[in-house]
């Protein structure tokens, strides 16, 4: 017999959906919104297959506390959406950081603001994902640039989820949601597959939010005795809520330390003709294709040594490797389909010796590929 | 007299009491009542998960010694579904006040009433709200003052009963901080119900509601609980005229309907036999 072929043509968000199965998701709770509904659609069918859990909540407020309520349970638990709803599930997006309950948050990036463009593409959720929440927040955001890279990226982000015990967003856009595009799905156990630790002490010397040199504090999930509490409060190592000066500092910077101590694993990011460059674009997910055939077009006809940046994670920043290429150049260009936002992450990094500027596209359409190389050329 | 309970047993030591509950709050009573009656259902003490919203109720969970979840103000509900989807064999049940559950919370309690999944929900009404310190609630009476409604209360109240009757609640009582032992007895039917089950507890807020109102004493309050209070089964003989001001006492409404995560396990194991076939 012909073995069943693992070459697909498929789009970004069916690939999400194929990744996040294959990472071992068990339970998906959401509410329907362009351009993300796929997901939810593809979801529905599968996980009942597979005695996974599929729920179309009430909304996207409750699409998200059902994900936590789950992941506290102990599920591989997933929510997708768009703009409006990202911007509702917020509050609890917040909650998963401070409780420290791994979750998945897809947001296919459409154009806003309020309603906005419902089935046109933009990248202007990047600082939501970013600083949406009330508080200090160190996310973790993974940006696709391709469909074989929204399936593996779908796996890392449960990785991620798992091993840090915090919510991780998926950014895709628009273009890289509904693109269709060849795509291996590799076999099982090819890609590395991880679940959340737990705790090794027994249950009297078990603190669900101990205080460690890593900022992880492994916790098992409810129903397998350790009975413990969970809470938004700011909390001690019990989990009670805290007013202690010392108590709260601590929570704080464990939350801080666990994604930061981690930033040179976590931040990954491509960079192609960087080298000899002495202009770079900075760019991310849809935009980042068309810069590919940009920088190729500008070495062939200009021969301009320009070379391209792209942060595969979002957030935290790949710091180390922009600063290090940042100082070489002299030019960056951030290419994005918003007013300009991933710049101000650009701003930060950059030395004053470097001169930065946006290429931005709001009007609900691609940047195109003259665009950028007519912005780049006309730069002084 | 229910049989004898260790509430002790059941109450977290390293938790520092007391509570952050007033003297004279009537959420102890229901705390105390909802330990002898999980005590008496028998429920193992790792199965049971307690949820909770934000406000003064919302703090119960805290102190027991079951899994807790304290959630974010209103949501209490949603998370509770996520679990008892993911974990059907788990005892959930959700801790929430008036407005919790009711104001900013509503989407999700007449969702839960229309799925008849298995979580059991105690409303601790007080008719305002007390963490923020007064404030006015969907419970309200009209006329009463708050602290947010100082020249009188426009609004008219909820009533529960009929808000989770119309949503398909298969289980509602009520009763007050007055009827302990018929609490206890409220909570243990609802506890062993298969489906979505709702009591709603009528409770005192001395401090604020009762400060506003002209019923600064909790033993007043009570007291008018005790008065007010009339069996469902005699308020149905009475005229509707004549029930207004009263508490409508007892099950209201007790039936069998398929429970949702027990239809959705059934769906799966269909689904997944018919892929099997399939292969």
């Amino acid at each position: 017999m012909k073995e069943k072929s693992n070459v697909f043509l498929m789009q970004g968000n069916e690939a999400c959906v194929h990744g996040a199965l294959y990472a071992g998701c068990n339970f998906f709770a959401g509410y329907p919104i362009t351009p993300s509904t796929e997901i939810a659609e593809l979801l529905s069918r599968e996980l009942p297959k597979r005695g996974g859990v599929f729920i179309q909540m009430e909304d996207e407020i409750g699409s998200l506390a059902a994900v936590l309520g789950a992941s506290v349970a102990g599920a591989k638990a997933m929510t997708a959406t768009s703009g409006p709803g990202f911007s509702l599930m917020q509050e609890h997006i917040s909650y998963a950081y401070m409780a420290e309950i791994p979750a998945v948050i897809v947001d296919v990036m459409r154009g806003g603001p309020s309603t906005g463009l419902p089935t046109l593409p933009s990248q202007a959720d990047i600082m939501q994902s970013r600083w949406g929440i009330h508080g200090d927040y160190y996310p973790v955001v993974l940006a696709p640039a391709s469909v074989p890279e929204s399936f593996l990226f779908t796996v890392r982000a449960f990785n991620l989820a798992e091993t840090l015990f915090t919510p991780v967003i998926l950014l895709l856009d628009e273009i890289i949601g509904h693109m269709r595009e060849k795509i291996i799905i590799p076999p099982e156990q090819q890609v590395e597959v991880v679940s959340r630790p737990h705790p090794k002490v027994p249950d009297e010397w078990f603190y669900p939010y101990e205080i460690t040199p890593s900022g992880i504090s492994p916790r098992p999930s409810f129903g397998e005795g350790y009975r413990y509490n969970i809470t938004g409060l700011t909390h001690d190592i019990s989990g009670y809520p805290t007013s202690v000066p010392k108590e709260i500092k601590e929570k704080l910077d464990k939350l801080k330390r666990k994604i930061l101590n981690k930033r040179d694993d976590i931040s990954t990011y491509d960079a192609e003709f960087v080298d000899d460059a002495r202009e770079i674009i900075v760019a991310i997910g849809s935009v980042s294709r068309v810069c590919r055939s940009v920088i190729r077009e500008l070495r062939k006809k200009y021969r301009m040594k320009i070379g391209l940046f792209r942060p595969q994670v979002v957030f935290p920043f790949p710091e180390k490797a922009a600063r290090e290429l940042f100082k070489r150049v002299k030019k960056i260009f951030v290419a994005e389909l918003n007013q300009g936002q991933l710049i101000y992450e650009v701003e930060r990094l950059a030395p004053s010796s470097a001169k930065i500027y946006g290429i931005n596209k709001y009007d609900g359409e691609l940047i195109t590929q003259e665009e950028i190389i007519d912005a780049i050329r006309e730069a002084d | 007299m229910p049989e004898k309970t260790n509430i002790y047993d059941y109450l977290r030591h390293k938790k520092k009491f007391p509570t952050v509950w007033c003297a004279g709050c009537g959420n102890g009573t229901v705390m105390n009542a909802l330990i002898r009656a999980i005590d008496s259902v028998g429920f193992k003490k790792d199965e049971v998960v307690l949820v909770s919203g934000i406000g003064c109720s919302s703090r119960m969970p805290v102190y027991l010694d079951f899994n807790t979840l304290h959630t974010t103000h209103g949501r209490a509900i949603a998370f509770a579904t996520g679990i008892k989807l993911f974990k059907p064999h788990l005892k959930v049940i959700v801790i929430t006040g008036d407005g919790d559950a009711l104001a900013i919370g509503g989407n999700h309690i007449i969702h839960a009433c229309r799925r008849n999944i298995g979580i059991t929900t105690i409303i601790i009404n007080n008719f305002i709200y007390g963490m923020t310190g007064g404030q006015v609630s969907p419970t309200t009476a009209c006329g009463d003052y708050t602290y947010t409604s100082p020249y009188g209360n426009l609004e008219p109240q909820f009533d529960v009963f009929r808000l989770c009757d119309g949503a398909g609640a298969t289980f509602f009582a009520r009763t007050t901080t007055y009827h302990v032992i018929q609490l206890i007895n409220f909570i243990k039917k609802a506890l062993l119900h298969t489906g979505f089950s709702v009591v709603e507890v009528i409770s005192q807020c001395p401090t604020l509601y009762g400060r506003l109102n002209n019923m600064p004493n909790p033993v007043d309050m009570i007291r008018l609980f005790k008065n007010n209070a009339i069996p469902v089964s005699k308020a149905r003989e009475l005229p509707t005229e004549s029930l207004n001001n009263k508490i409508i006492t007892g099950i209201l409404k007790e039936e069998n309907k398929p429970e949702y995560s027990e239809l959705y396990s059934s769906r799966v194991k269909r689904v997944s036999e018919e892929v099997k076939s399939e292969r």
